[in-house]
């Protein structure tokens, strides 16, 4: 397990704070991310952690609190240096996304279309979609549009979309919700091998328990806005606190 | 201690099961409410207005800044103006045939059959052809612009776009305001063409006017400050067909309802704008041109 004294996080929320008129959903979140981690973040439906990983990606504007990704805090940032940034993260959304205007070949190449140099030794857009499409074994599906794809099929091209710039950090925002067990299961260790395939770190969002035992370093707990509780799986299965186990009762 | 303006806007008796006339007279202050909902409904649109007119500015700023999307330009060009020849087509031609057999009529009445082909120009390429293809155009192209850009705003498919480090109002937003107001002017002169084929069809079979004459006599009637008016208006009628669909997509929200109110809406707002901007347009002609 990483000593937090002794590595740098590549990834640090500070004391967040977000609220939408009256409904204040961050009150005073924090986090840090090692580098090569996998960090689950649970909370029930509404507790606020989807707003808080759109705040970590620039999309919600937090109303205090600080960011920072790779020693660069992003509530300070212009456009231009943000969409940069972006580049060394992948984010899969909970819907998955895709554009339904453009066929899975499209869809890949997009994120590719204005950051070509960012990718050391780019031998090809062809090669570079081929290749991550391999990686979440859909390479059949290339030409078919994301309405001829069931949903475990589309969560599994916006996953090849969001490593297609190679990021060294990947956001997962609910990843298996929608999809039946077999196919969360298939999505789950698809996450496992990519981030030992890349070294990735990996901060996901989910109230799937099955999702963070297999995949979590350490986990946190959300509740009412702020860290409710920290540690691995094993920590807070067997902790005695009712508000914690009502997380781990199936 | 409450204050007076939240007493004054309590009772909900929307639900109440007291007959209505009886609330009325019990609580004065419904009456209250429908003032306040007034004044509530005024604010939001011409804060709405706002809105939009920064959003205008986000468009001029963004605009001339490279990178260009020129692919999707060229794209959104073919989507709104090809797609829609056909639908301007069949208006006009029934614009022109209409209009013609209406005036018939009344013109004979004076013994004026003579002056159709310059009346019928005129209005169609002044006011009717651009007005009533820009209004079929807010419907087609301003509807279909609020519904894509909506849909795409609630699957979160515009964050995806701004995740990936593409900016989605240059890719999506600037690319149809610039392709309606490219392709706006042509659709109107291509729409006022047909028009008057349509007309000199009418004369043709009803006045025993040759399609030769007719058109002469449409030629000899208009001049160019008959056409440049008409071509900068619909300029303009383009810019806002783009800007409003764009806005009401971008600023969609409520799900899949919020997407049939942008659309609805889109088509509403550029209703009323494109006759705004035909008011302005005809006052601005008459001071330089002298109509």
């Amino acid at each position: 397990m990483n000593s937090e004294k002794n590595i740098k996080p590549v990834l640090e929320l500070k004391n967040l704070h977000k609220s939408f008129g009256d409904n204040h959903v961050l009150k005073g979140f924090k986090l840090k991310l090692f580098e090569g981690e996998n960090l689950v973040v649970m909370g029930k439906s509404g507790s606020g952690k989807s707003v808080m990983v759109k705040c970590l990606v620039g999309l919600i504007q937090p109303d205090s609190g600080s960011i920072t990704i790779k020693d660069q805090d992003i509530t300070t940032m212009g456009h231009k240096e943000l969409d940069l940034l972006r580049t060394e993260i992948g984010f899969l959304f909970q819907g998955s996304a895709l554009y339904d205007s453009m066929t899975v070949r499209e869809n890949l190449e997009f994120p590719l279309r204005r950051h070509k140099d960012k990718i050391e030794n780019f031998q090809g857009t062809e090669i570079l979609v081929k290749e991550a499409l391999e990686n979440v074994g859909l390479a059949h599906a290339i030409d078919l549009m994301p309405a001829e794809l069931s949903g475990g099929m589309q969560r599994r091209v916006a996953l090849a979309r969001a490593l297609i710039l190679k990021p060294k950090i990947i956001m997962y925002d609910e990843p298996t919700t929608g999809l039946d067990p077999i196919t969360a299961k298939e999505i789950i260790h698809l996450m496992r091998n990519i981030q030992k395939k890349y070294q990735t770190s990996s901060l996901i969002i989910t109230h799937d328990v099955d999702c963070a035992r297999v995949i979590s370093n350490r986990m946190i707990l959300l509740v009412d806005g702020i860290n409710y509780a920290e540690g691995t799986f094993e920590e807070l299965s067997k902790s005695d606190d009712p508000q914690i186990q009502a997380f781990f009762k199936n | 201690m409450r204050s007076l303006g939240t007493l004054l806007t309590i009772p909900d008796l929307n639900h109440s099961y007291l007959p209505k006339s009886l609330l009325n007279l019990i609580f004065p202050f419904n009456k209250m409410n429908k003032a306040n909902a007034i004044i509530l409904k005024t604010k939001s649109f011409f804060a709405e207005i706002g809105d939009m007119t920064l959003f205008a500015g986000r468009f001029f700023r963004e605009v001339f800044r490279p990178p260009f999307e020129f692919r999707e330009l060229l794209r959104q060009c073919y989507n709104m103006g090809n797609r829609s020849l056909l639908l301007v087509g069949v208006t006009g031609f029934i614009l022109g045939l209409v209009f013609t057999l209406q005036s018939r009529p009344t013109l004979m009445q004076f013994g004026a059959e003579s002056w159709m082909a310059s009346m019928v120009s005129l209005s169609i390429v002044r006011e009717i052809g651009p007005v009533i293809i820009a209004l079929i155009c807010a419907g087609r192209i301003g509807s279909g612009i609020g519904a894509e850009l909506g849909s795409m705003r609630v699957t979160e498919q515009i964050d995806a776009m701004e995740v990936s480090g593409t900016n989605p109002f240059k890719y999506l937003v600037v690319t149809r305001i610039v392709a309606t107001t490219l392709m706006l002017p042509l659709l109107i002169i291509m729409g006022d063409a047909i028009a008057l084929l349509g007309s000199a069809i009418v004369e043709n079979l009803k006045g025993d006017v040759s399609y030769m004459l007719y058109f002469n006599q449409v030629f000899d009637a208009l001049k160019f400050s008959d056409l440049l008016p008409a071509t900068i208006k619909s300029v303009f009628f383009g810019f806002a067909i783009g800007l409003v669909g764009c806005y009401k997509g971008y600023h969609c929200s409520k799900g899949t309802v919020g997407v049939g109110e942008a659309s609805n809406s889109a088509v509403v707002y550029i209703s009323m704008l494109l006759f705004i901007i035909d008011f302005i347009a005809v006052f601005v002609t008459d001071i330089f041109f002298e109509i």
